[in-house]
């Protein structure tokens, strides 16, 4: 074991790929395996992985850059396309940090709206994820499944918002509508198949022999690596730390609801799963209680001024959410023009992919890397904004 | 916050202190003191967690401005740290043995702002933006819009006008 790996220098493995000892072996972008657009550079000796480097900027599309030259209001539909399967955390949070700085106070109803929007597209992301962890482990079959009742929930969006993916439905100082007549009881058929889908992934996925035993002891994160990697959501819950923004940073109406932070303590590929899975059945829960309890009457949204030529007070300010992934962030700085001095994006996916992926991923088979990927739920567009 | 601030001046120059709601306050400290004052929150006060850590160009008075931000997840409460730094020679010590995603954001500053973070690993390391020979993007100086217009060749699409493309088609004696 130990002359497998290569000898450390200077904090960077040194080997000689002339010597017939390790072979530098290319993953992605155009792999059927990784997540989105990235590549890993594997360094293999036999089928073990003995260094990983992620490399990033296949999508790279200059957000942050755009948003520097644009009004605020055009800075909207941008923000949305960070993170393509869960975009209402991004649009939910550019209005947050808005109405931060401008003092601007939401109606209760647009509260209601915004949290239903958020658990439901929580919903749409896990099932996408499901998708990714049952395919990288070889179960075809549950990915499609899975996917089939993510495309129930968007059908349930299109409805309530006009659009499947990019709903652009939180706007600054509130909602754009409220949910159309007869909604409720679709919500709840659609509710009612996938919670019959996640029995039946319990006995196909968590109780299979060949996902437990690929799943079960790979990719541990321990508890003291937590901080020292910046490592948040069900990542870290997975690894038995009890964190939740939800719960810890109260936003929106997340304080009324009756939930609770569910962990793990195993911290390895399997125990992420199964929080996951757990979140799953909380963001049902969720949805439930507050379609039952969300008033039905009252504004909206606030009147804002012309958007066109709104200007912000000079400010910096920063927001945070729970989004699958985990704690998502925007820092804004504005210096009181109508266009925003910077805005920074804060996704998770930046530390799990680059920093924490390296560093799991050495001393893994070849061939669970993807499972391992997939554990850590990365979404490329967070890294390169 | 308040308190927190009174009793880090007495050791650290700090300087702008904002408090922009309970749990979130900013405070500007002299680039010297920055990585005790990062070690002393995340040892002595529980600021355990790194959130971001960005830079603001601010074009006007020659200044880049960085931002370390920081979380307590016993109190839950946020503290940014801002560092200001000479536009001209924009160097700043490495945080990367506080946390070790530090370098990944360090890696990026250097691309996007060309700020300097000597002894980091893999800082010099192209992150996104391989083989670009120009200026580091995100600062403010740089336009996009000016670059795009200079580097690429805008063809001008052949469009026709349909009714008279089909009266030109169906009847050309007419």
């Amino acid at each position: 074991m130990s002359d497998k790996y290569p000898p450390i220098v200077n904090g960077k493995s040194v080997y000689d790929l002339e010597s017939g000892k390790y072979l530098k072996m290319w993953q992605g972008p155009q792999h059927p395996g990784v997540t989105g657009n990235m590549s890993l550079e594997l360094i293999i000796s036999g089928d073990q992985i003995v260094d990983c480097k992620t490399h990033v900027g296949y999508l790279h599309r200059g957000f942050e850059k755009l948003m520097e030259r644009r009004r605020y209001i055009n800075c909207f539909p941008i923000v949305c396309r960070i993170c393509v399967p869960e975009p209402d955390t991004n649009e939910y949070l550019f209005a947050a940090a808005m109405e931060d700085l401008m003092g601007i106070e939401v109606p209760e109803r647009a509260k209601w709206l915004r949290t239903l929007n958020m658990e439901l597209s929580r919903l749409a992301s896990f099932l996408m994820w499901i998708g990714g962890q049952s395919g990288a482990f070889g179960h075809g079959t549950v990915a499609q499944w899975a996917l089939a009742h993510r495309d129930f929930v968007l059908d349930l969006f299109e409805e309530w918002t006009g659009a499947r993916i990019y709903h652009m439905y939180t706007t600054p100082g509130g909602v754009r509508g409220g949910t159309p007549e007869g909604w409720d009881n679709h919500v709840e058929r659609v509710l009612q198949g996938v919670e019959k889908f996640l029995t039946e992934v319990n006995h196909v996925m968590f109780n299979n022999a060949v996902f437990k035993s690929r799943a079960v002891g790979l990719g541990i994160i321990a508890p003291d690596m937590i901080d020292r990697f910046g490592v948040v959501g069900p990542v870290a819950r997975g690894s038995g730390i009890v964190r939740d923004t939800r719960k810890d940073n109260p936003y929106l109406i997340y304080d009324q609801l009756d939930f609770n932070i569910e962990t793990e303590t195993a911290g390895d590929v399997y125990a992420r799963a199964m929080v996951r899975w757990k979140e799953m059945h909380q963001a049902i829960s969720l949805i439930r209680q507050i379609i039952k309890r969300m008033p039905r009457t009252g504004p909206l949204h606030i009147t804002l001024p012309n958007v066109l030529h709104l200007k912000v007070p000079a400010g910096e300010t920063y927001v945070r959410a729970e989004s699958t992934r985990g704690e998502y962030g925007y820092y804004m700085v504005s210096d009181g023009t109508i266009y925003p001095r910077k805005i920074t994006v804060r996704g998770p996916s930046y530390s799990h992919a680059m920093a924490l992926l390296e560093h799991l991923a050495v001393g893994v088979n070849i061939a669970d890397t993807h499972g391992l990927m997939l554990s850590l739920h990365t979404y490329p567009p967070e890294i390169e904004r | 916050m308040k308190q927190l601030d009174t009793e880090l001046s007495k050791q650290f120059t700090l300087s702008d202190y904002v408090e922009q709601r309970p749990e979130l306050a900013f405070v500007t400290v002299e680039k010297q003191q920055l990585v005790p004052l990062l070690t002393y929150l995340r040892d002595t006060k529980k600021y355990t967690h790194l959130v971001t850590l960005t830079a603001v160009d601010w074009l006007e008075v020659n200044q880049f401005q960085l931002t370390y931000l920081l979380h307590n997840y016993e109190t839950h409460t946020d503290i940014g740290i801002r560092v200001k730094l000479d536009r001209d020679n924009p160097v700043m010590e490495t945080i990367h043995h506080l946390w070790e995603q530090a370098r990944v954001y360090q890696r990026e500053l250097h691309e996007m702002f060309g700020i300097d973070f000597p002894g980091s690993p893999g800082v010099e390391e192209p992150m996104i933006l391989e083989g670009w020979q120009g200026p580091p993007v995100m600062r403010r100086d740089f336009d996009t819009a000016k670059y795009s217009l200079e580097t690429y060749d805008h063809r001008k699409r052949d469009t026709r006008e349909p009714e008279i493309y089909m009266k030109e088609k169906l009847y050309p004696e007419d």
